[in-house]
């Protein structure tokens, strides 16, 4: 077998898969790490996943992890396994820009809670994926470095604000990643580059470390190509911290017990209801076609399948474009060139501190930011607050009270994860609200912190992937990996292997080593 | 015509401390009337018998021990600044001097 081929091989392993290959030695960390590495070099020229690869750091982790290893040492059932990392996470060491100009260069003093405990378990961190600056889009084209391609086709989006991760995964170029989930940012880029994405429980994973766009809906969670993935990474990053105020001060649901079990394939006495307000108009033919056959193959596991409403779910997208820019134009008002990041001088007149702001900030953000710092700053304005933020915050409400009557009728909830395959560059660019309209069907989560998972359930008839949401209720993350492993077990024996096997082969470049 | 007026664009920026250009307070003039559009259909439903939620999940007074803990080194807080004298972050000007 050439290098190329066996690079191949094992980047194409799941997580689970290489964890026991380096637990069984027949693989050590350093090969594994370097067969990623080789990998990114070979189609990341192309992708453009990353923002920074963290050579000679992964490869180091790697090492110690394997001397460890061979010395008998109990480890963390990840350890070794590589992973990457969104870049609106900060990392000690490694530049941390959110995909902006105004952070170009920063390298942080410190580690996010969620990065210590990976550090901790000894995954070597693979470098940090682009994506839409400050997490603010549904497809990277709001990055200031650059789009990502998905893997699926090179002229379109690999969904965002987490397009980096999920295209990293969907390329093979990591088997694991860290996305961040405001209204969608995990969940819709898994779905368009049929992946798996998870939002937690909001407070399940700290916040403490993550760049904050909306702190009110911001969740970190696992991008990977299988549900038991996911709950590997889950278990791994979730649980109380005391530097995040938010967190849940209770155990992590079992979701890695649960995700094997599901895997089994029976979901007897389980509800699914059906939201009808997420379905219908809007959603692309093909995507409602997978949606169905999906509800047809739970029902054959055994799963009840009930309609239920949530009408306030149509005011979802509304309360959320006020909530959001206006959590977010107080979370950005640190960017003000004074202690880290960028310092632009004005062009002309007097040099203070508060005309170094303005120039900073009018330099350094990218238009969307600008457009949705703007917005919030006026719906928080003196006069309009209580009638902007304070609406939006009634409508929180409603949708929690929906959640509840749902959930009082079902176990978990299902939809589409995006009412649309992955669209082409630019074709929503000058349409903020048809952008916007991506998120349609993962927002109410965020806004009733709710647990929210996507899965690849097949491809449209444009041959472009296609995700199944289901949500459960608050700290009940377990009930949908069990759901999510079943589903994923009943679709992979009819395809005969995971969908990204059908996905096309990347040109890869030939790196002289 | 847009509701949301290119002054009024411009004082919002001046309170964001964003530098615009003449054309970015023109786009931005026309694209957030989008805000008025979503308070007018939210009115529909947010009535005032309906409590506001702030936070997904209820939390009252999150207490931690009063443990003090290590804090950064000064030279690695510093080390990202943009300019930086005698261990602390160097400013501009704050306060107007005549």
């Amino acid at each position: 077998m050439g290098t190329s081929d066996m690079t191949n091989d094992i980047t194409r392993l799941s997580a689970s898969d290489l964890a026991s290959a380096l637990r069984d030695k027949t693989l050590t960390s350093v090969e594994a790490t370097q067969a990623h590495l080789d990998r990114i070099a070979a189609v990341d020229g192309d992708l453009n996943a990353f923002l920074h690869v963290a050579t000679q750091e992964a490869l180091a982790t790697a090492a110690d992890v394997d001397a460890r290893r061979q010395a008998g040492e109990e480890l963390h059932p990840l350890a070794g396994v590589p992973i990457a990392v969104k870049d609106v996470v900060v990392t000690k060491g490694l530049p941390t820009t959110a995909g902006s100009k105004i952070l170009e260069g920063w390298v942080p003093p410190y580690d996010a809670t969620l990065v210590e405990r990976i550090k901790a378990a000894g995954l070597p961190i693979l470098g940090k994926t682009n994506m839409d600056e400050f997490a603010m889009g549904s497809s990277t084209e709001h990055s200031a470095f650059g789009n990502t391609k998905n893997p699926w086709d090179l002229d379109r989006i690999p969904g965002g604000s987490g397009g980096g991760s999920a295209a990293a995964v969907a390329g093979f170029e990591a088997p694991l990643a860290i996305g961040t989930d405001t209204g969608g940012s995990i969940r819709q880029p898994g779905a368009v580059t049929g992946t798996v994405g998870v939002k937690p429980t909001y407070g399940g994973v700290s916040r403490y470390g993550l760049i904050a766009m909306a702190s009110s809906l911001d969740q970190a969670g696992p991008v990977t190509r299988s549900v038991l993935d996911a709950a590997l990474l889950h278990e791994l990053i979730g649980g109380h911290d005391p530097h995040d105020s938010t967190s849940i001060d209770e155990p992590v649901p079992g979701v890695v017990a649960a995700a094997r079990q599901g895997a089994t394939g029976d979901l007897k006495g389980l509800r699914v209801g059906v939201v009808k307000e997420l379905s219908g108009e809007g959603y692309q033919a093909g995507v409602s076609a997978r949606f169905d056959e999906s509800l047809e193959q739970l029902r054959t596991l055994g799963a009840e399948i009930v309609e239920v409403s949530c009408p306030s779910f149509t005011y979802a997208l509304d309360a959320y474009y006020l909530i959001m820019p206006a959590e977010a134009s107080s979370n950005l008002a640190k960017f003000d060139g004074m202690r880290f990041g960028l310092r632009v001088e004005p062009a002309e007149g007097p040099v203070t501190a508060e005309r170094v702001m303005g120039a900073t900030r009018g330099a350094g953000f990218g238009d969307e930011v600008k457009r949705r710092v703007i917005l919030g700053t006026y719906a928080l304005s003196a006069g309009y607050y209580d009638a902007y933020y304070g609406s939006a915050q009634k409508v929180r409400t409603l949708i929690q009270r929906d959640f509840a009557a749902a959930f009082a009728k079902a176990d978990v909830l299902v939809s589409p994860t995006a009412p649309t395959t992955a669209f082409k560059f630019g074709e929503k660019l000058d349409d903020p609200l048809a952008m916007y309209l991506n998120d349609v069907a993962t927002i109410p989560a965020n806004l009733a912190g709710v647990p929210g998972m996507s899965l690849p359930n097949g491809l449209s008839d444009d041959g472009l992937p296609v995700g199944f949401q289901i949500l459960a209720p608050a700290k009940a993350d377990d009930r949908m990996y069990r759901v999510g492993a079943a589903l994923e077990a009943a679709l992979e024996s009819g395809w005969g292997g995971p969908l990204l096997n059908k996905a096309p082969e990347l040109k890869t470049t030939e790196l002289a080593r | 015509m847009s509701t949301i007026s290119r002054d009024e664009v411009a004082r919002v920026a001046a309170l964001a401390r964003i530098d615009l250009r003449t054309d970015e307070v023109d786009r931005l003039a026309g694209e957030l009337d989008v805000i008025v559009e979503s308070i007018a259909r939210i009115s529909e439903v947010a009535t005032a018998d309906v409590p506001a939620t702030s936070h997904p999940l209820p939390l009252t007074n999150v207490f931690r021990d009063d443990v003090p803990e290590a804090p950064l080194p000064v030279e690695d807080v510093l080390a990202g600044a943009p300019q930086q004298e005698n261990g602390r972050f160097a400013v501009p000007q704050i306060l107007g001097e005549e």
